[in-house]
């Protein structure tokens, strides 16, 4: 009983030390990022919001924000769309190869990125192709589609086999059974999907930092300022940037759960 | 009522070099329960998936009120089906489940959630429409699958082992429900299900189907007392099969023991005939009747008023006797018992092939 007891409290402590020692960066980032002082000593200086005016009313924090959402925003839609089509193919159809279909399908984000960043910024300049917001989002979208799938296969794999054919059986097309029964049964899924890989692309920097050329996104240029001096600014953008991602990842996690909890009894 | 509804003509179904169904030839009539019957993998789900157009027939054609199904999508036929898994949507409520045909069929969203509560009031469960299909117990949802299927009101239903996830309280109620609904609406079911129970208690005719080939069509009665082979009378529950050899005087001898039928086979002639287990009688002391012969209980098995007592009669052959309770005052029942069996020639049935 005693010993049951101890090793409770060992384990909680244990857990605890894990999550401190992920999020104390975070929080500290956080923490600095309302200091006054420039540099991130203790004793702490006075509680101030200078550094978060300063990073707003700078026009190229604006831009990268802006170009960091547009791409996010376009490749989470692209990959999705590629992702859930992927995975419909996978639970629908038998066919030669399929073992190595999955297995291509799901590769991309075992390529270390520094590897993957050059040979995209290599095959994209042979179409003129780099150094454009779209190249990011060509790259980004190919890192993001795996993820997807991997996310839609998993509430498809739960769905009965006999469901489309009873669709089918009561006068839907397979056309119309996509729309009335495939899509709104994976939809907690492909909202999962779409938080998940937008969370991904807005945090990525290394790929984005290669193929980009002059069009920073915000973690990008977040590297570029913390390269050059010490700037309390970068806390206050790291915080803002922690917060969007926290939200997604968060969304899509409970959408993903919700549905594993509670399967569909027959 | 009797005209064909559906017609299989020369029907094979082939995936690969498996032959599921072969060279099948039978109608189904306007208004009939048909309940197709025979252990898995016999060809009876694909005989019905083919009706609904889940499969296509590799060679032949089935016609459904003149019209030949071959190239038309199940979505262009009207055979709605009830699935063994039930297959209702579980993003849609009861309601809106039972609605889905409808609105398919292009109808407007007052009449189709009239027409929708309508069905679930008439199968009692009318205050269930607005609930999530989860949250209902397992007949509730039976019900809501019936409905969805009989909304559109179709002439033919198709049912694939709809009351096999159920308890077995439950699948007489169901049987009740179906049986009613069937003679009620007048329309064609046809029934596929390997519980002979179900077969016999619902259809007014049975197919007995065994490795893709109809072994024998009849109603219940026919089968249980005639079978038309020996896969028939083993696959139906209680029959003893003795086999043997007609001898000069035109008596069966088999290891049991040398027994008397209504016609003289020849002699020489190897011969297989069948008594049900419920025409056997019993007696502790040696009868006067024909065909008699002795057997050991080894067992038995009580099933309300009726009992069905096992036994091992010579030569290791088991026969199993379905009697009464109260027939069997003043007959010892020890395991062990050697008991004396009997029955009328008129009630063996000599199989064929």
């Amino acid at each position: 009983m005693r010993d049951d007891r101890l090793l409770r409290w060992v384990l909680r402590f244990y857990v605890a030390l894990v999550f401190i020692f992920i999020f104390a960066p975070i929080a500290a980032s956080f923490v600095f990022s309302f200091n006054s002082d420039r540099f991130p000593t203790i004793p702490l200086g006075s509680f101030s919001t200078e550094w978060y005016v300063k990073a707003f009313s700078n026009p190229e924090v604006w831009d990268a924000a802006w170009r960091s959402l547009i791409v996010s925003a376009s490749s989470a839609v692209i990959a999705t769309v590629i992702g859930f089509s992927a995975a419909y193919t996978d639970y629908r159809y038998e066919f030669f190869g399929k073992k190595a279909f999955l297995v291509l399908s799901l590769l991309p984000p075992t390529i270390p990125l520094i590897i993957f960043a050059l040979a995209t910024l290599g095959w994209l300049s042979m179409f003129k192709a780099s150094g454009l917001t779209l190249s990011i989002i060509i790259a980004h979208t190919v890192l993001c589609t795996p993820f997807a799938m991997a996310i839609i296969r998993l509430r498809l794999n739960q769905m009965d086999p006999n469901l489309e054919p009873a669709a089918w059986n009561l006068g839907a097309s397979e056309w119309v059974t996509m729309k009335n029964v495939v899509i709104p049964f994976t939809k907690p899924s492909i909202i999962a999907a779409l938080c998940l890989t937008a969370a991904v692309s807005f945090d990525e920097f290394a790929v984005a930092w290669f193929v980009s050329g002059l069009n920073k996104t915000v973690p990008v240029m977040v590297l570029e300022i913390v390269t050059g001096n010490i700037d309390p600014q970068v806390n206050a953008i790291g915080t803002a940037v922690f917060i969007v991602s926290i939200t997604l990842i968060v969304i899509a996690q409970v959408l993903i759960m919700g549905r594993v909890k509670k399967p569909e009894t027959t | 009522m009797s005209s064909p509804l559906v017609v299989f003509d020369n029907v094979v179904k082939r995936f690969g070099t498996f032959e599921a169904v072969k060279r099948m030839n039978f109608e189904i009539r306007e208004g009939e329960f048909l309940a197709f019957m025979g252990p898995s993998g016999c060809g009876k789900t694909t005989t019905l998936r083919m009706l609904a157009g889940l499969e296509e027939p590799t060679e032949g054609d089935i016609r459904l009120a003149g019209k030949s199904l071959l190239g038309v999508k199940p979505h262009e036929r009207d055979t709605p089906m009830v699935w063994q898994s039930l297959a209702l949507f579980p993003f849609l409520n009861a309601r809106e489940n039972v609605e889905f045909g409808l609105k398919m069929r292009g109808q407007d969203a007052a009449t189709r959630k009239r027409k929708a509560l309508d069905w679930l009031e008439r199968l009692g469960i009318g205050e269930f429409a607005e609930r999530d299909v989860a949250s209902l117990s397992g007949g509730q949802r039976q019900r809501v699958a019936l409905a969805r299927a009989l909304v559109t009101e179709p002439k033919i239903l198709l049912l694939d082992e709809p009351l096999s996830a159920l308890d077995a309280h439950l699948v007489i109620r169901m049987q009740g429900v179906l049986t009613k609904l069937q003679r009620e609406l007048g329309i064609t079911f046809v029934y596929v299900t390997h519980s002979q129970s179900e077969a016999f208690a619902m259809a007014d005719r049975v197919v007995i189907m065994s490795k893709g080939e109809i072994a024998q069509i009849g109603s219940g009665r026919d089968i249980y007392r005639t079978p038309a082979n020996r896969f028939v009378a083993e696959f139906v529950g209680r029959n003893n099969i003795f086999s043997g050899k007609a001898n000069a005087g035109g008596l069966v001898e088999t290891p049991a023991g040398t027994f008397e039928l209504d016609t003289k086979p020849q002699h020489g002639a190897a011969l297989s005939f069948v008594i049900a287990a419920d025409v056997v009688s019993l007696s502790a002391a040696r009868p006067s009747a024909k065909n008699t012969f002795t057997a050991q209980l080894i067992s038995e098995e009580f099933v309300g008023s009726m009992v069905t007592l096992f036994f091992e009669a010579a030569g290791g052959m088991e026969v199993k006797v379905q009697i009464q309770e109260r027939m069997l005052e003043g007959i010892p029942r020890e395991p062990g018992q050697q008991l004396y069996l009997s029955f009328d020639p008129s009630h063996a049935h000599v199989l064929k092939g």
